[in-house]
């Protein structure tokens, strides 16, 4: 992985020109599929400036990918779908806007689950991921393109997204680092829209300190976005004796777990560490399906094939254009969601799956709330296992099953990221970080400590 | 259970037209999910559902012509179009 620090070195002594060029001929090169949309002209365009003396801002001459479901201004952005393969916002959203503003060299859009729904980056119209770490397996979801460009050595840093785990999931299964914000700290104007009520944009890098510094660029007050919480976020990670909790219902199979529980014995040496129960994570992840879902049939009901997006030659009536548009431009996945979403929504069910599922979101939150008062910071494997194989998981509940350690976080709307801790049999583990509402400060700290083996 | 009349239900709801075999695969497959979804029914919560975990509020403002897409920029990403307008599908027929 390339870190910002090294990046800058390296720019003392050579052309930012050559060492983007550099890049892109590696992402030409290689197998990993992590990019959908590579925009050569434009980044070298940006490098020759930064070599003409533009150098002002936080990410001067720092390469970056963004995952392709935020909008880049006449840049095409798919979201992983035939549905938008053609189709280039007339605007940026909102952290683009910030990432020009600071200096930043944007190289391209990454690939991903369709629409942001995956665990493996399996659903993508344009292909598969490929984990750097073994070419056989999938590089996580749904910001894989993201997670396996930092892990391939195909960027510095990248922006992912996650609505129940997409940033940390990659992060884990590819060895890098992936942080999802409190809610609202991000704004999400040009996001396209998935679960509105859990999704956040959020870092992907190679280092704690690279995480902090991208967040501090991208969070803050957007007056377009109504979920935004108007807050500013300053990297300064806390450093201090870390009360710590490992939550008791979070899970792992053997290998991970002989890992994970390794790494607290360590822990233990130099931070105060006790086991903590949340029993409603039993109901959080049937739960975050039922809003997911939901949320999803909602949001996706705007492709209707007339303004933007995958249309037929011919217009039909109303309905049946509507209704064909849809068969044709959505994959298997995304049809699955959005009916059963639309299933939950229905008349006689709505009490039964949303209503509840919402009621289970405020004991999850509530929970959460309990532990904080008695912890700095809380812990978890990311995911119960290490990347799968390509095709290894066909059925959808078994898949959903590998998202019950990252969920109940989005349901409460709290920070986390997940950071590698060694690795089982070649392949990386990931530790998950779990901080109280708007306290990145004190995660990215811990994990800064975990680091720099302090703790 | 979920039989083939509530698949095709569903998919008129979510304006997808299945063919034969999704509607059987569907099927089964939304079986398998609303088991997984009926762990909800070993609880009844007597708390209040929660939206969205940060207050949401209203963005307004001034009510003055600001800069917005123009009608090509609008209108770019559509194949229907006519005299600068979308063009549709039939409503009534």
């Amino acid at each position: 992985m390339i870190t910002v620090g090294e990046w800058k070195e390296r720019l003392e002594n050579e052309k930012a020109y050559d060492l983007v060029s550099e890049l892109i001929d590696r992402i030409r090169k290689s197998k990993l599929n992590a990019y959908i949309t590579v925009t050569e002209d434009y980044a070298l365009k940006l490098a020759e400036n930064f070599d003409n003396g533009k150098k002002e801002g936080k990410l001067a001459g720092i390469p970056i990918a963004i995952k392709d479901n935020i909008s880049t201004e006449g840049v095409r952005t798919t979201c992983a779908s035939r549905m938008l393969e053609n189709y280039t916002p007339p605007f940026d959203a909102h952290v683009v806007e910030r990432l020009k503003k600071e200096g930043a060299i944007i190289i391209g859009k990454t690939n991903m689950d369709e629409f942001g729904m995956g665990t493996t980056t399996e659903n993508s119209y344009f292909g598969v991921v490929r984990n750097p770490h073994d070419t056989k397996r999938v590089a996580g979801g749904s910001s894989g393109g993201s997670a396996a460009a930092i892990a391939g050595n195909e960027t510095v840093l990248a922006l992912g997204t996650d609505t129940g785990g997409s940033i940390r999931c990659p992060a884990s299964f590819t060895g890098v680092y992936g942080l999802k914000p409190t809610y609202g700290l991000v704004s999400r104007y040009g996001l396209i829209a998935y679960a509105n009520s859990l999704e956040q944009i959020g870092p992907m890098a190679g280092s704690i300190d690279d995480l902090g510094l991208l967040l501090e660029v991208i969070a803050g007050r957007d007056d377009r976005d109504s979920t935004n919480a108007g807050r500013e976020f300053t990297y300064s990670p806390v450093s201090k004796k870390f009360r710590v909790g490992v939550i008791e219902e979070m899970q792992a199979n053997a290998e991970v777990k002989e890992h994970f529980d390794s790494f607290v014995e360590t822990l233990r040496k130099f931070a105060d560490v006790e086991f903590v129960s949340l029993p409603s994570l039993k109901y959080a992840l049937p739960a975050y399906y039922i809003i997911a879902m939901s949320e999803a049939s909602s949001n996706l009901a705007r492709y209707d094939g007339v303004r933007y997006g995958f249309s037929l030659e011919n217009l039909d009536s109303w309905s049946r254009y509507f209704s064909k548009v849809r068969a044709e431009g959505f994959g298997t996945e995304v049809k699955r969601r959005i009916m059963m979403g639309s299933y939950a929504l229905s008349a006689g069910y709505y009490g039964k799956y949303y209503l509840k599922a919402l009621k289970v979101r405020t004991l999850v939150i509530e929970d959460f709330r309990r532990a904080f008062e008695k912890f700095d910071v809380l812990i978890s494997p990311t995911m119960p296992s290490t990347a799968f194989r390509i095709g290894e998981i066909a059925d959808p509940v078994t898949m959903y099953m590998a998202d019950v350690n990252t969920t109940p976080i989005n349901l409460a709307g709290l920070p986390a990221l997940s950071m590698p801790i060694g690795e089982s049999s070649g392949l990386p583990v990931g530790l998950q970080v779990i901080g109280n509402y708007f306290e990145e400060n004190s995660v990215l700290g811990f994990a800064k400590a975990v680091e720099k083996n302090e703790v | 259970m979920i039989d083939e009349e509530t698949v095709r239900y569903v998919s008129n709801l979510a304006k997808i037209e299945l063919k034969d075999d999704e509607v059987e695969n569907y099927k089964n497959e939304f079986g398998k999910i609303l088991e997984f979804f009926d762990q909800l029914d070993e609880i009844d919560p007597d708390v209040e559902p929660t939206y969205h975990v940060i207050p949401l509020k209203n963005v307004f403002r001034k009510d003055v012509p600001g800069k917005s897409l123009d009608r090509d920029e609008a209108l770019k990403n559509a194949r229907h179009k006519e005299e600068g307008y979308f063009k549709g599908p039939r409503v009534v027929e």
